[in-house]
């Protein structure tokens, strides 16, 4: 079977869109972070397959991906970091709860 | 490529920045504990000789690095030099508050993440590609969460930090579609070769990407409809991490904004982003004033106010002519001066009683008079009163915009000159409150530590004399007309 761009590049957008969704209806923070990897990874599958089928003959469509997961690599760290701390001084991970900064 | 190491001498304000926060973590981490309560003002002290060897070192032509990745011009340089001015000044305000107790153990983080989170900001400006934008946009935003967090013992600080590091990321992930996508219309990430591959293009796919890029980076400036997480931030994080965040990041990314539209989407203006801009411009100034108009909280009160202030600072995006761009730069410097003179009164009554809502400033000049005076010229300037600062950046930035020449550009600044006149309002509240308002309970007289009152005072004599001392415009002004050419195409 021949695959091609728009094979890659729907599932990349449908695989955004569900992490979008997923940040804006999710109430636990740990989904939040995973809705916003999804959204991440997508972007990293769209550069390495624009690099791959349109301009094949440099690589620096790659490169932007592997700088894009180690940066995607960082914001989790940092971001379970700062749910930990809330969950430690609050006990509680669901967003509908934190809310005392408002208004 | 051959690798030469000649090319980083083509950016010596990002090596002294590194020199700066190198000595500052071996300070961190070798100097003995006896010694420790001096690393705050040893910061500062490197910080303003480093920014005072700045201004006076005489300026490398344009230069670029790394493959044309990097690049310094004048205007690159007076812009990190705003930046710097404006960092000297919060560490210096934040000097006793590091040094307070529960803080203290910590204190050499927050001068190590302040510092990395500048030379991430340095980088935005300089970029050329959109790796190192990406990297360097990344290293300002990252970091401060950590710092939003820092108050440990308390809640709100780290409800802040939450909300601040998801709101980042969900930016950054649209902004990085965004890029994806000009690099599958154009096969580059180099900003002039983007430029040249979709000139004369108007394709959706075009006007989709400029809309994700736009909201990407409007998440950063806190533009209406992307600001939702400022207010929220802004109050929970630590007064001296607000002002960080409300000026120099702002600051940073309002520069970085400006080169992306005008170098990248240039010519894209006339068709697609002008009215994407036009639209956001209107909303924030709007938006922004309305809302100010109810809070009580201060930080709340001024995280508000800031939104409105960046949809000015977008005017001078708009404008694009050599005047938008050294008026936004200009208007920049001025607000760093107006907004730290602001929250450094409240950080210095926040530290020692703990309060921040409008009421119990009520009759504040009676015991305080220093801080109200303070506090009053910061709201003036701010609020675009004439003899202060504030009110030459905001006539400067709109003779930039009318400068545009489009009828709809007029009736943008139009609007602008009525909501200036709205904000009046709110500002003139809180002074209202310090100096007619009388209470039972005012906030008692204050003594202020040594490093607040010099950060204070070298922001009212900012306010004062940045407007009436024309040379310092002159100054920006020179430095943007030598790159003048990136303007020629908007003729």
């Amino acid at each position: 079977m021949n695959l091609t761009l728009l094979m890659y590049l729907i599932p990349s957008l449908i695989m955004f869109g569900c992490g979008v969704y997923g940040f804006i209806t999710r109430k636990n923070m740990i989904a939040i972070m995973i809705s916003l990897e999804l959204m991440l990874n997508s972007v990293d599958v769209n550069f390495a397959v624009f690099n791959r089928y349109l301009f094949p003959g440099q690589l620096e469509g790659m490169f932007f991906s592997l700088f894009a997961i180690a940066i995607a690599a960082a914001e989790t760290a940092l971001a379970l970091a700062i749910i930990i701390n809330v969950f430690r001084i609050a006990k509680k991970v669901d967003i509908n709860e934190i809310t005392k900064l408002k208004f | 490529m051959e690798m030469s190491y000649s090319q980083f001498l083509s950016m010596p304000q990002e090596i002294g920045l590194l020199l700066v926060f190198l000595l500052v973590f071996i300070y961190d981490t070798f100097m003995p504990e006896r010694t420790q309560r001096h690393l705050p003002v040893f910061t500062v002290i490197m910080m303003a000789f480093y920014t005072i060897y700045c201004f006076c070192m005489p300026q490398l032509a344009s230069d670029t690095a790394f493959g044309g990745m990097f690049e310094t011009n004048p205007a690159t340089w007076v812009m990190k030099n705003i930046l710097n001015v404006g960092a000297v000044l919060v560490l210096l305000q934040a000097v006793k508050w590091t040094n307070s107790d529960f803080v203290s153990v910590r204190r050499g983080e927050f001068y190590e993440l302040t510092l990395l989170t500048l030379f991430g900001m340095f980088l935005m400006i300089s970029a050329r590609h959109f790796l190192l934008f990406v990297i360097g946009l990344e290293t300002a935003s990252l970091p401060i969460a950590a710092l939003a967090a820092f108050e440990k013992r308390h809640y709100e600080s780290h409800e802040a930090a939450a909300k601040y590091i998801f709101t980042a990321i969900f930016s950054s992930a649209i902004f990085l579609l965004g890029i994806s996508f000009v690099y599958g219309m154009s096969g580059t990430l180099y900003f002039k070769d983007i430029a040249d591959a979709i000139s004369g293009e108007h394709s959706a796919l075009l006007i989709a990407s400029l809309a994700f890029v736009i909201a990407g980076v409007g998440f950063k400036l806190s533009l209406v409809p992307f600001h939702l997480w400022t207010a929220d931030v802004y109050q929970g994080a630590p007064t001296a991490v607000t002002s960080y965040l409300s000026v120099i990041s702002k600051g940073a990314a309002a520069f970085s904004f400006l080169v992306i539209m005008v170098q990248v989407f240039g010519a894209a203006y006339n068709e697609v982003w002008e009215w994407m801009l036009y639209a956001v411009i209107v909303l924030t100034i709007t938006l922004g004033n309305l809302f100010a108009m109810r809070q009580r909280n201060l930080k709340r009160f001024l995280a508000f106010s800031s939104i409105s202030q960046a949809g000015y600072i977008m005017l001078g995006v708009i404008a694009v002519n050599v005047m938008g761009m050294s008026s936004m730069m200009y208007y920049v410097l001025v607000y760093i001066f107006s907004n730290l003179a602001a929250f450094g009164v409240i950080a210095a009554i926040e530290r020692q009683t703990g309060r921040v809502t409008m009421d119990d400033y009520n009759g504040l000049f009676k015991t305080n008079p220093w801080l109200a005076f303070t506090m009053m010229l910061a709201m003036f300037s701010l609020g675009g009163i004439p003899p202060f600062a504030g009110f030459f950046s905001k006539f400067f930035i709109f003779v930039g915009a009318c400068h545009q020449g489009s009828v709809a550009i007029y009736v943008l600044v139009l609007i602008a000159l009525v909501n200036t006149i709205i904000s009046l309002y709110y500002y003139l509240l809180v002074v209202k409150a310090m100096f007619l308002r009388q209470d039972d309970c005012v906030i008692p007289t204050i003594k202020s530590h040594w490093s607040e009152r010099a950060g204070l005072i070298l922001c009212v004599l900012g306010i004062i004399f940045i407007g009436l001392v024309s040379c310092i415009y002159a100054y920006i002004n020179g430095s943007v007309n030598a790159i003048n050419t990136m303007f020629e195409a908007f003729k």
